[in-house]
């Protein structure tokens, strides 16, 4: 499918566009690094890239590029099922019963602008120093942006459909299965992205809690300690790549499964 | 089959006002394979009638029942097709056919089977694996008929739904369904506020006053099909029933 009528592969000007900034960002650091020259201000390019082409090799005994990344990422993915756990069956729940909206929604309504990382000493106090703390961060950072995305998702089930079903013979257990689940599972998606791509953030400030001894936010918190300016970068754009990667997998998985929703008027 | 429709009434209260009277005293008893339309103004009740009848909502008093039983929930003896496209864009033509017998958990073979045969019956065979989207409002009609034909209730309710349509799809489509109505011999229910559309189908026209509504008077058409719209037979009972609702009893409530 090629429905936006662009002529991939051909030369395009908007492609000069999108490429036009971020070489010049590259080239401008590179000029001031070398005018600098001070490594421990901004590196050069390339011992940056020499951090990022031997992602194996242990950075002062803290661990490889690659096992920090998993770690953070097995921590993300904790805390992200755990908050869609909680978040889709309460968000459901509230789009279908009033008595629940109404007990519910105030307290959400009061949390929901509480930024997560104003809940770190609370989680200190909690949870002390560790994985629970952690987990508790990313889950309330991802928690929200689905709880309101599967709210909106279930009210977006057109009452059509609801009673179709019913008329069709639908028991209350098969029209939350085949018809409000399906029907609200693209906006609930793009709740899961977006609570995804939020955890991913609350994770490397979490590693950054006092106490942490792995991850990649706690490896380039470690660099900053030693001077490694060259690390924290490399550990930025591993931070960065991820997250795009995820993101990604996230919108692809979209296009392919949910496609009815932009194409249904 | 004997669906009546016993002394209903409907009224609606919103929070602390005075109850709006919505239906008022509906009797009528359909006779098995017959065409009824619901004729009436935008406002008097039909689509409430045509809900109460299907089980979606309850009457202030009086009952429903098929076959001796009163309806106070949905019940597979009655299909209902909306005016809004219904059908779950999520799923295949095929998909949404089966969807009720899916429900019943009849298995996929089976499944196919009903759902080819019904899906011939309107000629739509070659978009089985499309999707909603991609059909014409016409088309999405004619596949709602089909699904709700598919789990073979005894009576077809029917509201507005041609409603949407230009008036050349409609033609067709009243054709089409007259034709399944034919080879189903289900009882039709169908709600409209079209003169012409209600000519050109029923059996007997159930004629409501604005709201609220209550049955003024029921129109037998007593027409072979297919009738033609610009015969003079056609254009006789056209005008007799846009005399009778024209008169003061049924557009003054």
């Amino acid at each position: 499918m090629n429905r936006g009528g662009r002529n991939e592969g051909m030369f395009h000007p908007r492609m000069l566009l999108k490429v036009i900034l971020p070489l010049g960002l590259i080239a401008g650091w590179e000029i001031i690094a070398i005018l600098l020259n001070n490594e421990f201000i901004l590196p050069r390019l390339e011992s940056v890239f020499a951090v990022l082409l031997s992602p194996t090799a242990d950075i002062l005994g803290y661990g490889n590029l690659i096992t920090n990344a998993f770690t953070s990422l097995e921590r993300v993915i904790l805390g992200f099922l755990i908050a869609a756990g909680l978040a889709i069956p309460l968000g459901i729940s509230m789009a279908r019963s009033g008595s629940v909206h109404d007990l519910f929604d105030s307290t959400m309504q009061l949390l929901r602008p509480i930024p997560p990382l104003a809940w770190v000493p609370l989680a200190l106090a909690w949870f002390k120093i560790g994985l629970a703390s952690m987990v508790f961060i990313i889950a309330l950072g991802a928690f929200f942006p689905i709880l309101l995305n599967t709210l909106d998702g279930v009210k977006s089930v057109k009452r059509n459909w609801i009673e179709s079903a019913e008329i069709l013979g639908a028991n209350q257990r098969q029209v939350m299965l085949k018809v409000v689940l399906p029907g609200a599972a693209p906006t609930i998606w793009t709740g899961l992205r977006v609570g995804f791509g939020i955890a991913w953030m609350c994770v490397v400030a979490a590693e950054m809690m006092p106490g942490t001894n792995s991850g990649l936010g706690y490896l380039i918190m470690s660099s900053y300690n030693w001077g490694q300016v060259q690390v924290i970068i490399a550990g930025m754009i591993v931070i960065g790549l991820i997250g795009i990667g995820f993101d990604y997998l996230f919108k692809v998985i979209d296009r392919r499964s949910f496609s009815w929703r932009e194409l249904e008027r | 089959m004997t669906l009546t429709l016993e002394h209903l009434s409907k009224q609606f209260v919103k929070n602390g006002d005075e109850p709006v009277e919505a239906l008022v005293d509906i009797t009528m008893e359909v006779r098995d394979g017959e065409f009824i339309c619901i004729l009436g103004p935008s406002g008097c009740g039909k689509t409430t009638l045509l809900r109460i009848i299907a089980g979606l909502d309850h009457p202030t008093s009086g009952s429903v029942r098929i076959d001796g039983s009163v309806i106070d929930r949905p019940n597979r003896k009655l299909g209902m097709i909306f005016q809004d496209y219904s059908l779950y864009p999520w799923r295949t033509v095929n998909e949404n056919i089966a969807f009720g017998l899916e429900l019943q958990g009849i298995v996929e073979e089976e499944r196919d089977a009903i759902v080819r045969k019904y899906l011939a019956l309107t000629g739509l065979s070659e978009f089985g694996t499309s999707y909603p989207f991609e059909l014409s409002g016409g088309m999405r009609q004619r596949i709602a008929v089909v699904r709700a034909l598919a789990v073979d209730p005894k009576v077809l309710l029917m509201d507005e739904p041609f409603g949407a349509l230009d008036a050349q799809t409609r033609n067709k489509l009243q054709y089409d369904l007259l034709d399944i109505w034919g080879k189903t011999k289900k009882t039709i229910l169908f709600v409209t506020h079209s003169v012409d559309e209600a000519v050109f189908l029923a059996d007997r026209i159930m004629v409501l006053t604005p709201r609220p509504g209550h049955i003024c008077d029921v129109i037998p058409v007593d027409h072979p099909h297919p009738r033609d719209r610009t015969g003079v037979k056609f254009a006789q009972i056209r005008r007799h029933v846009l005399d009778l609702i024209s008169q003061p009893k049924c557009s003054l409530s």
